[in-house]
């Protein structure tokens, strides 16, 4: 699933005018300048999400109608701070710029976006877009807020200065975006690239010196310094990166997060899930028995429900990062947060992915985005699914009460609470040490700088944080969900084909191929103590972790729903040893048991390598500590 | 650090305490420990983040592990980074902490 990399006109937009293709154009800025709120006041719902091809770096393309009819593609490139590509992010802006990048139409205008309060970096990069030769049109954004510091911009000396038009814009409030549009136009019209992009080479540390320079003079002969400057982002950092008050309210943004994950959203889920129940009934009634209503039945509609259900969640969480992002936190948080995550190799914004998947790894693996960095972010999605999810509850739960006697210890400690937590504090440290181990041992040296700017405080647009919101829900729903839904599909293919035969004995999974692999891997995991029942119920357990209950329900042919987890336990405290019991458990800490991780690996990073990295590495580990743990238990005389 | 720097001392912003100000005097090509970029990359980068000669800056936080990474103001931006990363910028002091 590669991108669409060229523009294919939508349907409910007005055709091309006949005078002439589409005007290509591209917005570079600053990170924190608001580049995305002027994408957005520019192109409204007309967007369009993709990744470049053969990336990972996500692309945005929206359109608007000139005045004069004529259609504008929107390119909305990633933030960088030179042209000086740093990150794979950062290489796909210089190479648009350059009209390099593969698969793509160089753009006719560069729209370069800077925050009007904070000019001095972005002065640079202009005067290196100007040297690239590209036409572009400087667009002051939120030139509200440096009005209101009383910061004067004389922005005919600074056009002058930079040889292109300067238009004072506020994204929020479309202020300013026809005239931006109309600049655009003039600029395009004005004649095309003079390109020196052959000789463009990355400038050297005294270049830099020399173009800062320059931007140092232009700053001063242009903008007269605010009357008012913003005292609130110093007042705030006070308290907010205060070592005491600043660490406990981070505590507390972090634990009001998980909570609206963890629990927000569990009546919206337990709704859908409801729903597709309902749903799936109502066609089980409708339709004769036979393979075709289990298809549609347990295949596609459960398979849907499957994908939907992680909706909540995804929503509420990336409503707290988005608004985190814009309000200028998610920063600071990072840095509040360095030295703990860099302890195991890791970035800092590394701790709300991972915080994330203590409810469920799939919103965590695309919390990961926050992370610029892309082996920081590799590292982190590899370590994501070892949180404790909340999908392995029920079945803790199940093999806890049924196997561990509710006892209590060490002087009121109930030895049931001490297992689940230990449980717990198991997939934490192994999360911190893998990521230790893959940054310290496979990726040596690789340290990257922690350099990043604290932007202002800002309040946020409503309007914006709302769309990109939504737009991670459509982007989950389009490309994750097909994922999941065709292995939701494949798995049901597995435990259903073949059928059981007329008059046979025992659970119809055992007849079907999931049975056979049950059976074939039963030799592999009998050193760790699996039965061959356990091993068929990996297979359908693969679909999510939870659904392992109900697997072991079919094949130890208990019926009925949640009401029959006792009788579940029951059977299986006849028919499994502790040694066994305990085992199943390690397993779970570890396997990769769940298809939709796999799946959203597979969309964030772009390729199949790493989702096949992540369950070797995790069914090896599962693997390993099943075995050691069996083996003491059977050692113990618990077998 | 019983003292503090004294004014018109040179000294590296990596061994700044909060309230320190001073002028950027040189932007050099020194860090400690390995790390994914070269010493001139990272000359670069501090370069473009606006740590360049004659720039102001002063120490506003510290962090809450061994007063690392630091917060600094740079002219009128606020910029984060590890003490390691801030080896290299050696500053003119202005004020001691």
């Amino acid at each position: 699933m590669t991108a669409a990399v060229t523009a294919s006109p939508s349907p409910n937009l007005a055709p091309p005018h006949p005078a002439g293709a589409a005007l290509r154009v591209a917005l570079v800025g600053n990170p924190n300048a608001g580049k995305t709120a002027l994408f957005n006041a520019l192109t409204g719902a007309r967007q369009k999400v993709a990744n470049y091809a053969g990336v990972t770096v996500e692309r945005k393309e929206g359109q608007v109608l000139a005045a004069d009819g004529r259609r504008m593609v929107i390119l909305d490139l990633p933030g960088t701070y030179s042209l000086r590509a740093r990150s794979p992010d950062e290489v796909v802006t210089r190479d648009a710029v350059l009209g390099r990048l593969a698969g793509e139409v160089p753009p006719d205008v560069v729209i370069c976006v800077a925050d009007a309060t904070n000019l001095r970096l972005v002065l640079r990069l202009a005067l290196e877009l100007k040297a690239v030769g590209r036409p572009a049109v400087l667009a002051l954004n939120m030139i509200d807020i440096a009005e209101r510091q009383g910061l004067e911009i004389n922005t005919d000396r600074l056009s002058a200065e930079l040889g292109m038009p300067v238009i004072g814009t506020v994204a929020t409030r479309r202020r300013g975006i026809a005239e931006l549009v109309s600049a655009v136009e003039d600029r395009a019209r004005d004649g095309g690239a003079n390109l020196g992009e052959h000789g463009w080479t990355e400038p050297s540390a005294a270049e830099i010196r020399a173009l800062h320079r320059e931007a140092e003079r232009i700053l001063k002969a242009c903008v007269r310094p605010p009357k008012r400057p913003d005292t609130w982002t110093g007042r705030l950092d006070d308290v907010l990166l205060h070592p005491v008050a600043g660490v406990l309210i981070l505590l507390a943004v972090l634990f009001l997060m998980f909570q609206a994950v963890f629990t927000g959203a569990k009546p919206v889920m337990d709704l859908i899930t409801a729903g597709f129940d309902l749903l799936s009934g109502a066609v089980a009634h409708a339709l004769p028995d036979g393979l075709l209503k289990s298809l549609i039945c347990q295949g596609i509609i459960a398979g849907v429900g499957q994908v939907v259900v992680f909706l909540p969640q995804i929503l509420i969480l990336f409503l707290f990062i988005i608004l985190l992002e814009d309000v200028g936190y998610m920063a600071r948080a990072a840095f509040l947060l360095d030295r703990i995550m860099g302890g195991a190799g890791l970035h800092g914004r590394a701790f709300i992915p991972l915080l994330s998947s203590f409810a469920c790894a799939i919103p965590g693996i695309m919390a990961t985005r926050v992370i610029d960095n892309r082996r920081d972010r590799l590292t982190t999605i590899l370590v994501a699914p070892l949180m404790t999810c909340s999908a392995r509850i029920p079945v803790y739960t199940l093999i806890i009460s049924t196997f561990i006697p509710p006892r209590t210890v060490l002087g009121g400690l109930s030895l049931q609470g001490l297992v689940f937590f230990s449980l717990y504090a198991l997939g934490m440290v192994s999360a911190l040490a893998v990521a230790w181990v893959v940054r310290k041992v496979f990726w040596r040296s690789a340290a990257e700088p922690f350099l990043m700017e604290l932007p202002s405080y800002k309040v946020p647009d409503p309007v914006n944080v709302l769309r990109s919101v939504a737009q991670r829900g459509q982007i989950f729903l389009q490309r994750a969900g097909t994922t999941i839904l065709s292995m939701m599909i494949l798995i049901w293919f597995l435990c259903t084909i073949p059928g059981k035969p007329a008059g046979a004995a025992g659970p119809a999974i055992d007849y079907s191929f999931a049975g056979h692999i049950g059976h074939l891997i039963e030799p592999v995991l009998a050193p760790i103590g699996f039965s061959w029942q356990m091993s068929v119920a990996l297979i359908p357990g693969m679909a999510a972790r939870e659904v392992a209950v109900g697997a072991l329900g079919t094949v130890y042919a208990v019926s009925g729903g949640e009401e029959a987890t006792n009788l579940l336990g029951a059977s299986l405290a006849h028919q499994w040893s502790l040694a066994s019991a305990l085992a199943f458990l390690a397993w779970y800490v570890f396997a990769p048991q769940c298809a939709s991780t796999l799946g959203v690996v597979k969309r964030e990073t772009n390729s199949w390598r790493w989702p096949i990295i992540m369950f070797g590495y995790m069914t090896a580990m599962a693997y390993a500590a099943a075995f050691i743990v069996y083996r003491t238990a059977v050692a113990l005389g618990a077998g | 650090m019983t003292g503090g720097p004294r004014t018109d001392q040179l000294m590296s912003l990596a061994d700044g305490r909060r309230g320190l100000v001073g002028v950027i005097a040189e932007i050099g090509a020194a860090q400690t420990g390995p790390s994914a970029v070269n010493a001139e990359e990272l000359e670069r980068r501090l370069l473009e983040m606006g740590f360049v000669e004659g720039a102001r800056v002063e120490i506003l936080h510290e962090g809450f592990i061994g007063r690392d990474p630091i917060c600094v103001r740079l002219d009128d931006m606020r910029v984060a980074l590890r003490r390691r990363e801030a080896r290299g910028v050696i500053l003119r002091v202005e004020r001691g902490a």
